[in-house]
Formats: C-alpha cells, structure tokens, sequence
C-alpha cells in the first residue's frame, strides 16, 4: 500500500491564541475527497493554509507527498510541492491588467525551467482547463473585467492548469450561481476519480454529503472529527458544529440540512 | 502573453529606437554635425566636431540612457514588489537620501566626485534605514514597507529643505539643479551603464516568478516560488539602480513612473497582460531612449540656456501620466 498523499500526525494549529485543532491525526489518500465544515471563526482556512504550507503550526508532524510542512514550502522544494499541491485561495488580487488566458497560464509555473516559456501544450492545458469552468469563449478578455464568479471559475481553471495531486480548495462556491456550484464539485469530484485528492473548506453540509466523501468537522474550540460523511454528518454533529439546530431533509436519496 | 519570438521581435525594435535616439542626441546641438561626423567620431575620428561629440555629448547622452534606463527598471520593480500601479523608484526614500548626501556635500563645497559619493552614500543610507524599520518584526508587510519608505522620504524633504535655507545664495543654483535632475554633470557614464546591463540580465531569470508576485504573495507562494526571498533580492536591485541612477544626474522624475504604464499599455494594446519578461527589458529601452530625447530637448530649447532635464520629464509627465490615469478609470475599473 502507498503511503497516504497528505498525513497529519498529532497536528496542532492555532492562529492569534485560538485554538484550531488540537492534536490531528489524519490522513488524505488519493482518490478521497473531504470536505471541511465549521463556522466563522472555527478556522477552517487556517488549518487550509497550514495544510498548503503558508502557516506554520504550532506542533505535530504534517506531510505531504513525502515533503515535510512548512519548511518544504519555502525552500528549494517549493516548486517540486507545488506539483502536489494546489490551493484555491478565497480572494483573487489582479492589480495589473491581464488576459483570461495569461492568468490561467499561470498555473503552470511549477512545470517550467526557468528560462522556458509557455509552449502550446501548456496553451491547450490552460485552453482545455478554461473550457471545463465554461470560461473559453472569454481567454482573451481582461481579467479586471470579469464579474465575480467569473473571476472564481477562472482561479479554479489555473488551479486545474497546475494539475496538482491534491486540490485544497478554500470556500470554492464562493461568488458561483447554483448551476457553477454544482458543476465546480463535480469536476473536482471527476478528479477524484481520476487520482487526485480533494480538500475543500465548504460551507452547506448538503454539498458536502452530496460530493465528499469524507468529513473532517472543527468544533472551533480544538476540538475536531473526522469520518466518513455517511457517519459524520448527522443533524446531532451539525446543531453541535454550528451551534444552531439544523433538520435533515431527504430528498431522492440526497441528503440536505436546513436551519430549524 | 507574448510568446519568445514576438517578444525578442519587440526587444529588436526597442534596441533600434535607443540607436536611433542615442544619434539625435550625438547630432543636435549648438554646434551642427551631420550624421556622417557623428559615425566618424564614433569611429575615433579626429576634429572639432568629433571633440564636441566624445567629450561632450556621448558622455552625456550615455549617462541620460543609464539613468533612463535604470528609473525604469527600478519602476517597472517597485510596482511588483509594492504590487502598487502608482509605485515609483522614489516611493521608498531613496532619492530622498541621495538628496541629503548630495546637498549636504554642496553646502560643504566638496568637489563633484565627492557630492556623487556622498550621493550615493545617502541612497545606501536611507535603503538600509527603510529595510531595517520596515523589517523590524521580521513581518515584512507592504503596507508596513511602504509606510516605512514614504515616512523617511518626507524626513529627507524636510532635511533637504533646512540644507537650503541654511546654503549661501551662490550654491542654491547647483542644489535645484540637482534636486531636479540634471544630465550635465555626468563626466563618466559608464559604470551606471554597466549597472543597467547587469541589472536587465539579473533580473531577467526571474521575471515569471515575479509574474507570479504581482498576482499575489500567496499564489506566488503555493505555485513555488520563494517569495521572502525573490521579494529581498527585488528590494535591493531596485534600491540599487535607483541608488546608481540618482548619483548619476539626480533625481530625475516621472520616467520610472510613468515608463513601465507606456510599456504596458503599448502590451496590452497587442493584446498581451503584464508580462515582466518583457516588460522589464523593454521598459530599461524605452526609458533610457526617452531621457536621452528629453535630455537633448532640455539643451537644445532654449539653447544656449540648458535647463535640468527633471524639470522636462516632470512637465512632460504629468499631463501624460493623468492621461493614462483617466483611460485607466475609462475602461471601467
């Protein structure tokens, strides 16, 4: 058996003196596809970041691919990690202008030399990553004139551009209408099949009973747990993580939560 | 984006219009010399003409290129690492320095060396003064960064400001000259120009990864790039030509401002974003040409009067900077 992609052994994560998890022993294996719930505040993109190697944590040993966090981050390795992982960050930062394609081009960072330029494969990555977000009839307009959810979809195509072994996904519906919502999780749960592993911070237990398999709750407090979703999600675990009672609804086999 | 060929193409004809603007500057003047003297001169031809043009205008023109060139790359950089549009080679204090050094080296009535060494001293000075204050929790913020360098480059005004009021009548000619940049003086243009060269080739193998840092430190990050590292070595090359170009003529405005907005706009016109592989070589081109042309406008348009070529960029500049500004807010941002 090959060891786990992503391996988190008695991890400890604080941001500001506020605990995140305490204590995580955790395991992401190729082809898994988690999703990450809590509520403001509880940490979730700290515990992201920590996992992508932009924060370091307080204790534990956190691996990932072979690497070890954060110190692989920084270092000579930088490039060889970011062949692993992939991270969707919240908010997108164009200062300058650039074109749709250029920005999805960027994703291929990690597998060029450093006096190679863009060849016409990378182009037909990005080309074929724009399309999968439905985003090709746009690669030459201006980035700064994408709406919101465009500029969403385009992080996710340079996100599949970079083709990384493990996709961390911060909030990755954000600014997308319901039918993008559901197409972005199936063409991360299409990765998953494909190989990769997912870890998505999401925030409607719905989507992720629906497209994860697997959950790893933060109580906010340190506390944390981790399952299978079928087990994890329950209305119990959910009024508890959410401090707010929640309903179950099913509806043709798919499971949804909604406030009381 | 741009891809090699179409890129190196643009370079090609950038390098045409820095030969072509080096020409004007070696043919105009006071004294007429047709093109052919000029390359007899070059050639180490002897005469009149030929004096006037490797004593006099070559050095002075090479120096404006230098100088150009430098501001340009420095600008082109600045606005990366500050991730600021509106970022400029003086935004950090800099020029502010080499302003005390040089001004305080007038008032002393040092020799000219020593002023472009007390310069440069100065420059030295405040970039090590801004690092060191901005530095100070080893959080190294832009915000914090930038603060830092406009806090100091307002501390040097002031100290400027007291340096002339306390300067004898007789000294406060040179003193404006060089606060607004002046070409004239640039006896040995050489070494700045080595520095520009030097400085295209250094930072050249790493302008995808400031591609990536313009986007953003965390992207930059997770796509592999040492960002604290890259974002240091960017500090210093841009500290360092700016530190070089000011020595050189002093502070000549707007062209590391406003160079790097003509390259992009000339790059999005082509239909190509940011791209610092070519921006940065082109913007070194096309700022060194443009201070050579105004340069040789600021002694020849009112001739014999030579006015400090700072004061023609800066008038020059900021009509075509607001331009740029208003067709920026124009196009819906």
């Amino acid at each position: 058996m090959s060891p786990p992609l992503l391996r988190a052994e008695a991890l400890s994560v604080s941001i500001a003196g506020h605990a995140v998890c305490r204590d995580l022993t955790w395991a992401v294996d190729a082809g898994e596809t988690w999703a990450i719930l809590g509520r403001n505040g509880a940490g979730k993109s700290t515990l992201l970041n920590t996992l992508a190697g932009l924060h370091r944590q307080d204790h534990g040993i956190l691996q990932l691919g072979g690497h070890a966090l954060p110190d692989a981050a920084a270092g000579r390795h930088a490039r060889a990690l970011a062949r692993v992982r992939g991270y969707l960050a919240q908010h997108q930062l164009d200062p300058f202008a650039s074109t749709v394609m250029e920005t999805a081009l960027v994703g291929r960072h990690p597998h060029l030399g450093r006096w190679d330029w863009e060849s016409l494969a990378d182009r037909d990555i990005a080309a074929a990553a724009l399309g999968e977000v439905d985003l090709a009839d746009c690669a030459e307009r201006d980035v700064q004139t994408l709406s919101g959810g465009e500029r969403q979809r385009l992080a996710v195509a340079q996100l599949l551009a970079q083709q990384p072994a493990l996709f961390l996904l911060d909030e990755p519906l954000t600014h997308l209408d319901l039918s993008h919502q559901v197409a972005v999780m199936e063409l991360f749960a299409r990765r998953a099949r494909a190989g990769a592993a997912v870890v998505a911070v999401l925030h409607d237990p719905g989507f992720a009973a629906r497209y994860c398999s697997r959950v790893l709750l933060l109580f906010g407090d340190g506390e944390w747990l981790a399952g299978p979703a079928d087990t994890v999600i329950t209305t119990t675990n959910l009024t508890r993580l959410y401090g707010h009672p929640l309903r179950e609804i099913g509806v043709d086999g798919q499971r949804w939560f909604v406030p009381a | 984006m741009p891809t090699r060929r179409r890129a190196l193409l643009v370079i090609v004809a950038l390098c045409g219009l820095a030969l072509a603007s080096l020409l004007v500057a070696l043919a105009a003047g006071s004294m007429p010399v047709t093109p052919g003297d000029v390359l007899l001169a070059l050639a180490g031809g002897e005469g009149l003409a030929a004096e006037v043009i490797q004593g006099l205008r070559l050095p002075r023109a090479i120096a404006a290129f230098a100088c150009g060139g430098l501001l340009a790359l420095a600008g082109a950089l600045m606005q990366v690492l500050l991730r600021n549009p509106l970022a400029d080679p003086y935004v950090l204090g800099i020029s502010g320095g080499a302003a005390v050094g040089a001004l305080s080296a007038m008032l002393a009535g040092l020799a000219l060396a020593l002023v472009n060494l007390f310069a440069f001293a100065g420059a030295f000075a405040a970039m090590l003064l801004v690092f060191g204050l901005a530095h100070g929790d080893s959080s190294w913020t832009r915000t914090r960064l930038l603060l830092t360098g406009v806090i100091v480059a307002s501390g040097c005004g002031a100290v400027v400001a007291l340096i002339m009021s306390v300067a004898p009548e007789t000294h406060l000619r040179g003193m404006l000259f060089w606060l607004m940049g002046d070409a004239s003086h640039a006896s040995n243009p050489w070494p700045a120009l080595a520095v520009l060269a030097a400085g295209v080739a250094a930072s050249m193998p790493f302008a995808r990864e400031l591609n990536l840092l313009s986007r953003g430190d965390t992207l930059a990050q997770t796509l592999g790039v040492s960002v604290q590292r890259v974002r240091l070595g960017v500090y210093f090359l841009a500290a360092t030509f700016t530190a070089v170009a000011v020595t050189t003529a002093g502070s000549i405005g707007f062209i590391g401002l406003v160079v790097p907005h003509l390259v992009r706009l000339g790059m999005l016109k082509l239909g190509w974003g940011n791209d610092q592989r070519l921006l940065l070589p082109a913007s070194a081109l096309t700022g060194g040409s443009l201070l050579v042309l105004a340069d040789t406008l600021a002694r020849t348009i009112v001739a014999p009067l030579q006015l400090p070529v700072g004061a023609l960029t800066a008038i020059l500049g900021v009509p075509l900077f607001l331009f740029l500004l208003g067709r920026q807010r124009g196009s819906g941002q």
